[in-house]
């Protein structure tokens, strides 16, 4: 193809976009296109299977029964939630190996939220209310977002994610009503969650680098900065429901805005943990690549015998 | 032979009297792994009572490219819709 | 206490599966393909559901204001009285699966009686859990199959895995006093004689999966009676640590 034939492709590829048309996967796309998706698909994948190593490990430990169940439940469909993606980035035209390879290697991002402790099981409160939150503020955008398999799984995930942002604030809300050690738990976890929640809708607008590219292709409707106003906006009230303060002496409603002002971010921390220095980081890792490696004998097995079965049924039909 | 394990696609009826309808992919060694992962993956809110699973490699798929002369040609063929015959407002029931 | 020989014959079975279902739990994330975390958290879910409706009842037992957490979080070691089985850890996925397997055929058997017994809510319970349970058995059996006859290092691990918990099958068909009295009633379930149809059952399977049944005839139990394995010490450990650490409050 002519580099005229492209630009005229891309043309009419960017055009179809702005009239608001899906785009699916065996449309001609600009290369740019299928590789900005594969790192924000998977991105996004990678985060759902790391996002439930910090809630799994207080699994065992729940405190009643019922907790027990709906974290079970939660973390499930984290798994599920990183299926669905993984397979939405797969029909760009890359394995889920390739992508396993990619967050193995830490060529891959994810979410760096999931790089600190749970250390409390007010953090799985905290985490449910406060990483779930932003995540939906995030997330619910993307439902639009140009690319069909993109956009169809964001559906499915929205859908499922609304009751995880509940029970997270149930059990905020049990605990600032139980004892005062209880709520001391709360604030404690809290103080921690506050300002790595804050930090997930990434850099400040004028640090950002795909924020123009992104929102020309529907991959993003807001810019960080609204997302996180938003955010802080809908999440201070809820706060004050629980009867818990937010870690940041700053942080005052603003008549003329009609928003909340807020304290500086320590965007140091965030770019420490980002590569690779956080709490977590290994541990996560490491929790990862040794489920794969210890696995590898499984899948082979399955695959062997699934030969074996499939020879057996031709030499019966023969 | 390839270690890994296949896509398959996976369709669900959600009640009867509805069509399968697809519900999205997963990865499985053999197509009994492949329904019960599909049962666990899609079907864990009560979403279906029937589930069709097929591996990808066997789904054959028309080229975008080829829409013009695949999709266009039914454009103009508007007498197959009702609204191109025009009948008299007196007459009912059809 | 009304019926301390009822309350401790419904512990027998729901303490299965709070034990197995909290085993599986420590395995979610950490499973050897997305999509078998998320069938493995499913059989999870289902035996902590099973455990909750058995512990519900249990607790009317215990007297006035006491909960399924009380049973589930608060007893001492030797009270709980599941086999020793379902306790054994997560040595590896061909563990998992045999130990889940072994259960599962016996765990079938006994919703399928259970279902008829004169006590109602028990009956309730076994009818919901028929369905759950012959779903894991039907998954577990397949993997065994996979992993049996798969490759030669899958074979190998399966076959490990089979010899080491075999010894622990026949507590599965053994009968406390209390199950004894509570069967006698009409309530519980002669479990004794469902152990040749198991035997046969699980032998079939493992000889199509390309497994060597394993000859010994030394069997270990003491779960049923509350002496368990060095193993069950440390699963308490997880699973009580916040109602022990934190006792008389609501989450």
């Amino acid at each position: 193809m002519s580099e005229k034939e492209v630009k005229n492709l891309e043309e009419i590829f960017e055009a179809r976009i702005a009239r608001d048309e899906k785009i699916e996967p065996k449309d001609w796309m600009p290369e740019k296109y299928r590789q900005t998706h594969i790192r924000q698909i998977s991105q996004h994948a990678h985060s759902e299977i790391v996002g439930m190593l910090p809630e799994g490990n207080w699994i065992t430990r729940a405190p009643s029964l019922r907790r027990k169940a709906a974290l079970l439940a939660k973390v499930q469909d984290e798994a599920g939630h990183g299926l669905y993606l993984y397979s939405a980035c797969e029909t760009l035209g890359i394995s889920r190996n390739e992508l396993y390879d990619q967050l193995h290697s830490g060529k891959a991002k994810y979410s760096s939220i999931f790089n600190y402790p749970t250390i409390t099981w007010a953090d799985i409160g905290a985490i449910g209310w406060l990483v779930d939150g932003a995540a939906i503020i995030n997330q619910v955008p993307l439902c639009n977002t140009s690319f069909g398999p993109y956009a169809r799984a964001m559906v499915r995930v929205c859908k499922e994610e609304s009751f995880h942002q509940r029970q997270g604030y149930e059990i905020m809300l049990t605990l600032c009503n139980g004892t005062p050690e209880q709520k001391a738990m709360a604030q404690d976890a809290l103080n921690r969650w506050w300002w790595p929640s804050l930090m997930m809708f990434g850099p400040t607008d004028a640090e950002s680098v795909h924020t123009a590219q992104s929102m020309k292709w529907k991959l993003k409707r807001k810019t960080n900065d609204e997302l996180r106003q938003q955010f802080i906006d809908q999440t201070v009230p809820q706060a004050d429901i629980l009867g818990i303060s937010i870690p940041d002496p700053d942080l005052k409603f603003n008549k003329e805005t009609g928003h909340y002002d807020f304290g500086a971010i320590d965007w140091d921390e965030f770019w420490q943990v980002v590569k690779g220095h956080g709490p977590c980081n290994k541990e996560r890792m490491n929790a990862r690549v040794s489920a794969w490696e210890n696995g590898e004998w499984v899948r082979d097995a399955a695959m062997a015998y699934a030969e074996k079965q499939s020879k057996k049924k031709v030499a019966q039909a023969s | 032979m390839d270690k890994n394990w296949p896509i398959w696609e996976v369709f669900v009826r959600s009640k009867n009297g509805l069509e399968h309808r697809h519900f999205g992919s997963l990865h499985a060694a053999d197509a009994e792994m492949a329904l019960e992962n599909a049962r666990d993956v899609y079907t864990r809110r009560n979403e279906g009572v029937s589930i069709w699973v097929v591996e990808s490699k066997y789904i054959t798929a028309s080229n975008p490219e080829d829409n013009g002369e695949l999709f266009e040609p039914a454009q103009d063929k508007v007498y197959r819709h009702p609204t191109f015959y025009n009948l008299p407002d007196e007459v009912k029931h059809m | 206490m009304e019926n301390q020989a009822l309350y401790k014959y419904i512990l027998g079975i729901a303490d299965n599966s709070l034990i197995l279902g909290q085993r599986l739990g420590e395995l979610c994330g950490h499973g050897p393909s997305l999509e078998t975390d998320i069938a493995l958290t499913n059989i999870s879910l289902d035996l902590i559901g099973q455990t909750r409706s058995y512990y519900q009842y249990a607790a009317k037992f215990l007297g006035e204001n006491k909960t399924e957490d009380d049973v589930a979080f608060l007893r001492l070691e030797n009270e709980y009285l599941n086999v020793l089985l379902v306790e054994q850890p997560n040595t590896h996925f061909g563990y998992v699966m045999a130990r889940q397997y072994l259960f599962d055929v016996f765990h079938l058997m006994l919703m399928e009686e259970l279902q008829h017994s004169k006590d109602i809510t028990l009956a309730a319970i076994a009818r919901k859990g028929i369905k759950e349970v012959s779903y894991h058995k039907r998954f577990s059996g397949d993997w065994i199959k996979r992993l049996g006859d798969g490759t030669e290092e899958s074979h190998a691990k399966m076959q490990e895995a089979i010899n080491d918990l075999w010894r622990f099958t026949e507590e599965l068909f053994q009968m406390t006093e209390d199950d004894r009295l509570v069967t006698g009633e009409g309530v519980g379930i002669d479990i004794s004689k469902f152990k040749e149809a198991y035997y046969d059952e699980v032998t079939a399977l493992l000889r199509e999966a390309t497994l060597t049944i394993p000859e010994s005839k030394f069997f270990i139990s003491g779960g049923k009676e509350g002496r368990h394995s060095e193993h069950m010490g440390y699963l308490l450990a997880d699973l009580q640590y916040m109602q022990r650490t934190y006792p008389n409050m609501s989450w």
